[in-house]
């Protein structure tokens, strides 16, 4: 998402910073008016304005009514099965999808780029259909759940079945954050570090590990972001159990099939607060790794 | 699997009700619909398929866009629950044939299927259904406070408390019953795993937590605190609490999870005949008497101008051919005369309804189902 | 989401490790150790759902596969995906394109949280999508009911609600697509074409759009996808009325509830089909790039 900006920093042309500069631009290049104008009112009526309704009827109901909705335990148990299992598929897929991005970019073997085709997967398939498939593959009887099985592990109406479904849903973010930055990487750094009598693994710890930090985190967030707000692929693999399986949109879901329009709105209201916070940490992050790249640049 | 218990027959149907009449699932049906097109039967079959098949895509593109409105005859909209796929689907069918002998219009009927839950809500914010055959009364009762249904006693506006078919629930096992599942008292032992919808948004799921409670109220001679923890037991069996009942059929059967699925005995039965020898029904000593409701949406009719015809639709449940067809669908038609002729194929056992044991459903739903009721707590200990 | 995966303007696969640089290189065994866990997850985790599906669709025969698509409710389901697609995307494109050259041409205060807001959709949670859309047009409860009732036109639980949470949905793929490459463009060549004396549109048209197509092309194709493929914001808004507000995703779950699960697995490929070829442009289309920056 907001890598881009890492990932071009070597080509992107500096944002003029002086005042008279910007006013310049401003000036020359024409359709600020025309595209701004754009830009804002359909955000506003596609974006801020439903967004306000939930909040507006939310705040018909009391402050007191709201906490409840928001802090029973069955709603703070899924807070932490959403929250916890999505933060376990971001580092599992921080880490493979590190090493995926890593073999990627730096070794030739068979069939590189159809892997690396492979990788957007997720982001072109339904939702639903990974469900369904992921189901079909990790149930006791699929292909998969029957090699887990056996080992005790229980890969579909579990825990781990949301963690398969997050992981495959949020994959692509890391490998694609840092895939760019890993590509623009200076080799010469790492001989340098490497004529200077630092191992590979020194070499790789303490000169090329601090430039992706950015972008690994960057990618991590975004699949963290992405994973949390998840439905369609998860329903049909999680079991559902109140307590133990059952994922907040899923809360919403079944108050709003029981009628409850407010306590609905409420527990909404708290997921879209925490994915407006997620998203400031991800534009932090990017200022974070634009600035190193400046630096080093 | 349909009523042919294949999957190839559907599609052949597909051509012949341009109108959005649901899928028939027998070839009896797919001569009816070829009957009374007669226009498009004429047509050789291949041929009319595909010309019918163009001519249904674009009037439903129109139809879509323009949001409801039909050229040729009304449109009715029954949103329903669960697992009436197969009975609306033939039902549909016959009705429109009935509807254009009685008035020479030719309607189309459109089907919403999903968990009861959803499908009220669907149609108390607005999705403009005709006539709702919901899993429970509960369900119904939410439309009415909503006020889309005008009179409070609805139930009284049509026979048998406006539920023109009953059901009960009852128990499939594997195939030679290899866990020994007799009674409701057997689905609390260690290692049994029972699937059962979540009752949170299923109709029927609510239906097996009151059958097993009141079992346990009677096998414990009426003490609460011991049938609680019996339902309390049952549910700690429960490894998948899906939404609705199709979906806990289908994790019983495709995805072979579980050792017992409770579940409507027509749900059942329809499950057996297409799942040949894996499986075999279990009927308990003693099990609820459910009732699924259906009524007229007053504020939708009178807006869209369909009260005579979906009227006439609900009474048709009641007519000599809806309840045959009930009966076809494994539902208890609720005229006598229908239910000896299928009796054949209902278990013989001791049932109770709800307004016995609980007092009724706004009582049921207070003491088990609202937020933080019993059914609650049982996941909060 | 979308930006970070047009590698477009990107370097071109890296060389061979050779031995100059066996300085920088691993040991075989830990190359291939890595290569063997990255295709490993990869494997697991995202081949064989493809595979399973495919599996799943043709396993009662091609026979029964193809006959999926005669059935009028699948074809009604395809259609209306593809009106969807038609309505959702032509919106996001202009916006998308007013958004981009925005955001990348000018500078201002306030563009992070522009850029925040934009973001937005991607991170809320789909559900909430169909529900905002029901708190406000609902025709019993909503906050535009009674004008809605008065006017007899229905939004959710038809095209237009079906097509609205599309649009939310979707809304950041185009321009998060383009927003890398025009800021990759950077402005000289605005700027010199318009000291050369042509007016505004007749630069962008000209001078902008030419140089970021690819990125554009490919936004498109990702955004086309998103949008054919997204089940839980249309679910909540569809009612999913059989042959009127059925989406194909929508009529997957059905055909699977109602003991179909070959058919619903056909239609499913089609989905994956539609994926694996917009992979497929993915890769076309940074060919295309490289080339074109080799030549120049």
């Amino acid at each position: 998402m907001n890598s881009e900006a890492a990932n071009q920093r070597t080509q992107a042309a500096p944002d003029p910073k002086p005042d008279k500069a910007r006013r310049l631009s401003r000036r020359v290049i024409p359709g600020f008016g025309l595209s701004m104008g754009i830009t804002i009112t359909w955000l506003t009526l596609m974006v801020l304005i439903p967004l306000a309704a939930v909040f507006i009827r939310t705040s018909g109901m009391g402050w007191e009514e709201f906490w409840r909705a928001v802090t029973s335990r069955q709603v703070v148990a899924s807070y932490k099965v959403t929250f916890g299992v999505s933060l376990l598929a971001a580092m599992t897929n921080a880490v493979f999808g590190f090493i995926v991005a890593w073999i990627l970019t730096r070794y030739r073997f068979p069939m590189r780029k159809l892997v690396d085709a492979l990788v957007d997967l997720p982001f072109a398939l339904p939702t639903a259909v990974a469900g369904l498939a992921l189901t079909a593959l990790y149930a006791e009887t699929g292909w998969l759940g029957q090699l887990f099985y056996p080992l005790g592990i229980e890969t579909a109406y579990s825990r781990t079945g949301i963690f398969i479904a997050l992981t495959f849903i949020g994959l692509p973010f890391v490998v694609r954050t840092v895939q760019p930055v890993l590509e623009d990487f200076d080799r010469e750094v790492e001989e340098a570090a490497a004529s200077l009598g630092a191992g590979r693994l020194r070499t790789f710890v303490s000169v090329v590990l601090p430039a992706l930090v950015p972008a690994l985190l960057t990618g991590f967030a975004l699949a963290f972001a992405r994973a949390v707000g998840e439905y369609g692929s998860v329903i049909f693999i999680s079991g559902n159990m109140p307590m133990r399986t059952e994922i907040t949109p899923l809360v919403i879901v079944k108050h709003l099939e029981n009628y409850n329009y407010p306590h609905a709105t409420a527990v909404a209201c708290v997921m879209l607060v925490a994915s407006f916070a997620m998203l400031l940490v991800v534009n932090l992050l990017q200022r974070w790794s634009e600035s190193i790249g400046q630096a080093r640049g | 699997m349909r009523a042919s218990g294949s999957e190839t027959q559907a599609p052949p149907a597909a051509g012949f009700h341009a109108d959005h009449a649901d899928l028939p699932s027998t070839e009896v049906w797919i001569d009816r619909l070829r009957h009374h097109h007669s226009g498009h039967a004429d047509l050789p079959r291949r041929h009319g398929r595909r010309a019918v098949l163009a001519l249904a895509g674009s009037a439903a593109l129109a139809l879509a866009a323009c949001g409801g409105s039909d050229g040729d005859g009304r449109t009715l909209l029954n949103v329903s629950y669960d697992p009436t796929r197969e009975l609306y689907a033939e039902f549909n069918a016959a009705f429109i044939e009935h509807w254009r002998e009685q008035t020479g219009e030719t309607i189309s009927i459109e089907m919403s299927h999903g968990g009861s839950g959803r499908q009220a809500r669907a149609v108390i914010d607005g999705i403009g259904a005709d006539v709702v055959t919901l899993a429970l009364a509960a369900d119904v009762e939410a439309v009415q406070q909503a006020g889309l249904i005008s009179s409070a006693d609805w139930q009284q506006r049509l026979p048998a408390n406006s539920a023109p078919y009953q059901s009960t629930l009852a128990f499939l096992v594997r195939k030679g019953n290899p866990k020994n599942i007799r009674d409701w008292g057997d689905l609390v032992r260690e290692g049994v795993d029972v699937i059962t919808p979540n009752p949170k948004t299923s109709g029927v799921a609510r239906w097996n937590f009151l059958a097993g409670y009141g079992w346990a109220l009677e096998e414990f001679g009426g003490d609460e605190q011991q049938a609680t923890d019996f339902i309390r037991r049952l549910y700690q069996n429960v490894p998948v609490l899906d939404t609705a009942a199709r979906g806990a059929s289908t994790t019983f059967t495709e995805r072979r999870i579980g050792d017992v699925l409770i579940n409507w005995e027509n749900e059942l039965l329809l499950a057996l005949k297409g799942g040949g020898d894996d499986y075999e029904i279990v009927v308990p000593s003693l099990s609820i008497l459910a009732e699924p409701t259906v009524a007229l949406v007053d504020a939708n009719v009178d807006r869209r101008g369909t009260r005579d015809v979906a009227e006439a639709y609900l009474e048709f449940l009641y007519s000599d051919l809806g309840q045959d067809l009930a009966g076809k669908h494994f539902y208890r038609p609720s005229n006598p005369e229908f239910l000896a002729k299928y009796a054949d194929q209902y278990p013989d056992l001791r049932l109770f309804t709800i307004d016995e044991v609980f007092g009724g459903w706004t009582r049921a739903t207070e003491r088990f189902f609202a937020d933080g009721a019993l059914f609650d707590q049982i996941y909060l200990e | 989401m979308a930006g970070i995966i047009t590698r477009a303007s990107s370097p071109p696969p890296p060389a061979p490790a050779t031995s100059a640089r066996a300085a920088t290189a691993e040991p075989a065994w830990i190359r291939w150790l890595l290569i063997t866990i990255g295709v490993g997850f990869l494997v697991f985790f995202l081949l064989l759902p493809l595979v399973a599906i495919f599996h799943e669709a043709f396993k009662r025969g091609v026979a029964l596969y193809f006959a999926t698509f005669q059935d009028q409710y699948a074809l009604h389901a395809i259609r209306m995906t593809l009106t969807v697609a038609a309505i959702s995307v032509p919106l996001n494109l202009l916006f998308g394109l007013a958004a981009a050259w925005a955001i990348t041409k000018f500078t201002f205060r306030g563009k992070s949280l522009l850029v925040t807001v934009l973001d937005l959709p991607f991170a809320v949670s789909p559900v909430i999508a169909g529900l905002m859309f029901v708190l406000i047009f609902s025709t019993t409860h909503g906050w535009l009911a009674d004008p809605l009732r008065n006017a007899d036109i229905q939004i959710i639980f038809a095209l237009p609600g079906i097509a609205l949470a599309t649009v939310f949905i979707t809304l950041p793929f185009i321009a998060r697509e383009l927003i890398p490459v025009m800021q990759a463009q950077g402005r000289d060549e605005e700027y010199a074409a318009l000291t050369l004396g042509a007016g505004g549109w007749r630069t962008f048209l000209t001078v902008t759009l030419p140089n970021v197509k690819w990125g554009l092309f490919y936004g498109v194709v990702l955004c086309n996808a998103r949008a054919m493929g997204e089940f839980g914001a249309v679910a909540v808004v569809s009612g999913n009325i059989k042959g009127r507000t059925s989406t194909m995703p929508l009529y997957i779950e059905t055909l699977y509830f109602e003991y179909q699960s070959a058919a619903a697995f056909a239609l499913a490929s089609v989905l994956s089909l539609l994926a694996v070829a917009t992979l497929a442009l993915k890769n076309f289309i940074e060919w295309r790039a490289a080339r074109a920056r080799f030549k120049a």
